[in-house]
């Protein structure tokens, strides 16, 4: 690990005025800086900042702090009664530990487990710019099968930003010019294009200090589809948070988002508007799968994820229309 | 805010006072074992695949190894050392002793500590992935295998150490009981 200058920030405008790289659960940039894939020279405590709580919304949604972690999240009454989705999908990832310390913000900023990215003696244009893509003609099964770019097919690994996805969350920031900015995440992530190494709209040094939801859709059942190599402590292959609400035998309201397939959580709104209005029937789940994977494109060893993906797709409108 | 690269540390492990002159890239696992010589918590991967450095921090269970010691000197941090003696066992270890919930014994530690950690999230009513109904989660077998997945044994020990786990459950809702 390379040496770096340590600093606890008492307030969000200290973390932001110290210009450094903030640590949360530290789960994933201690592992990276450890390998050296990330060197930071200066980072920023933020685990102390007053940001661990979930407040209920006048709208009958939920503030959640950026420090709230991903056990704490997963737990709370209201986001079981109210996002069974996102307990769900927080259930699903990583280990008891590993969700004790993880916290919200560190989640939706984790980077790729792409074997390259971490691996420094390979070449990988996310880890330095311009260097070449060693997962392209190598060992990409994890890889994503959509919206990638010639220049890296690396997924976001996360759980928790697929169902917030689905659930259509608000992240809230503090720039570093001391302004407060509103980010659907529909508009957070950014697809790789030439520039994989940026991930996000944020500017550095950004911080995130609340994810908002917006109020329950009244009446949608709620699943979290997660596939795997082992059936616990495993990233997704690929993952489903659908929130699907069926009115007089027809679908009312159709919300799917996919992890696994794409460098970020995968919303197409193409495919929920061919389910919409629609009677629930395998054709009409079918067609509907047809048109998320009608740009997909394997690599090789990911081939299987788009038959995967289908038939994760069509399970899930079936169970949650009969 | 103070800002540095190393120097005097305070802890509280075991409800004891230790100091620590060191480089704030240690991570807590390394203090643990190679600056206060509490050995006791291992070190499998370094990377939190496998939970051999499993410890109680505020009593939440959590990876030495992905935490820097620098962000824990205001916390309770409690090892498998601070658990219970060899008179005088903590009920988990008692129940690991009687079941044989452990071959070689380095994934041990690690295991013990996170089923603590376990049984009070379980007690707190945390669900899992395992569980039907996430408003009220019933504790069976596949309960534990799920809440223990972030520990890893080599040895596949894991029969035994779900017996050890169960009994122990049952045994602390029984001294509850009787309270
Ligand atoms: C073995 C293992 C298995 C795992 N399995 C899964 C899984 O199945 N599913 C899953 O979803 N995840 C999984 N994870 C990843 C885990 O969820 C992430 O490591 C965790 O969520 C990161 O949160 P953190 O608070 O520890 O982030 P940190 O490591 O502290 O930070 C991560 C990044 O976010 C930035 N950051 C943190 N907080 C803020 C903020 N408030 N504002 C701006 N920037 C911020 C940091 O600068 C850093 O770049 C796994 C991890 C491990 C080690
Ligand atoms: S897929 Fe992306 S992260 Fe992986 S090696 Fe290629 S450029 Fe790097
Ligand atoms: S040593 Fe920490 S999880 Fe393996
Ligand atoms: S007893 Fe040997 S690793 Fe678990």
């Amino acid at each position: 690990m390379r040496a770096f200058d340590f600093t606890r920030a008492d307030s969000p405008q200290a973390a932001v005025a110290a210009g450094g790289r903030f640590i949360a659960g530290g789960t994933n940039l201690i592992d990276l800086m450890r390998l050296e894939v990330e060197t930071p020279e200066r980072l920023i405590d933020i685990s102390r900042l007053d940001l661990a709580r979930i407040e209920d919304r006048a709208d009958g949604g939920l503030t959640i702090g950026a420090l709230v972690p991903n056990s704490d999240l997963a737990a709370d009454r209201r986001v079981i009664e109210r996002y069974e989705v996102l307990s769900r999908a927080l259930l699903a990832g990583a280990s008891g530990q590993l969700r004790n310390k993880a916290t919200t913000g560190g989640n939706l900023l984790q980077r790729t487990r792409c074997y390259y990215f971490y691996d420094t003696a390979a070449s990988c244009n996310k880890r330095s710019p311009g260097a070449g893509c060693d997962a392209r003609g190598g060992f990409n099964r994890i890889h994503a099968v959509l919206g990638t770019s010639d220049d890296c097919i690396a997924t976001h690994p996360g759980d928790m930003p697929v169902a917030m996805q689905a659930l259509d969350a608000v992240i809230v920031t503090l720039t570093p010019g001391g302004a407060c900015r509103r980010l659907p995440i529909a508009d957070f992530y950014r697809l790789p294009g030439n520039t994989p190494q940026i991930e996000t709209v944020l500017e550095p040094g950004e911080l995130i200090t609340h994810v908002e939801l917006p109020p329950p859709v009244a009446g949608a059942r709620h699943l979290y589809r997660k596939v795997r190599d082992r059936a616990s402590y495993a990233f997704a292959l690929v993952s489903l948070a659908a929130l699907v609400k069926v009115t007089d035998g027809r679908i009312a309201h159709a919300a799917l988002a996919f992890g696994g397939l794409a460098p970020r959580p995968w919303r197409d709104p193409a495919v929920e508007a061919a389910l919409i209005g629609r009677e629930p029937s395998v054709e009409v789940f079918a067609a509907a799968a047809d048109i998320l994977l009608g740009e997909a494109r394997g690599s090789g060893h990911n081939d299987f994820k788009m038959p995967l993906a289908r038939r994760v797709l069509i399970a899930a409108l079936r169970d949650l229309t009969q | 805010m103070l800002s540095r690269t190393e120097g005097a540390m305070h802890f509280t492990i075991n409800g004891m006072q230790y100091d620590a002159d060191i480089d704030v890239r240690t991570s807590l696992l390394d203090l643990l074992r190679e600056h206060l010589g509490l050995a006791g918590s291992k070190k499998g991967c370094d990377h939190g695949q496998c939970g051999a450095c499993t410890i109680l921090v505020n009593g939440r269970r959590i990876n030495a190894c992905l935490t820097l010691a620098v962000m824990h000197q205001d916390d309770e941090i409690v090892t498998i050392e601070g658990l219970g003696t060899i008179d005088d066992l903590h009920p988990m270890q008692a129940a690991f002793v009687q079941h044989d919930g452990y071959q070689c014994g380095y994934c041990t530690p690690g295991q013990i500590c996170s089923a603590v950690g376990m049984l009070d999230e379980v007690a707190r009513g945390w669900p899992s992935h395992a569980s039907a109904d996430l408003a009220r989660p019933i504790f069976d077998d596949d309960e534990i295998s799920e809440r223990m997945s972030g520990n890893l044994c080599r040895c596949s020990a894991y029969p035994n150490i779900v017996d050890a786990i169960r009994e122990a459950h049952a045994a602390s809702i029984e001294s509850e009981q009787a309270a």
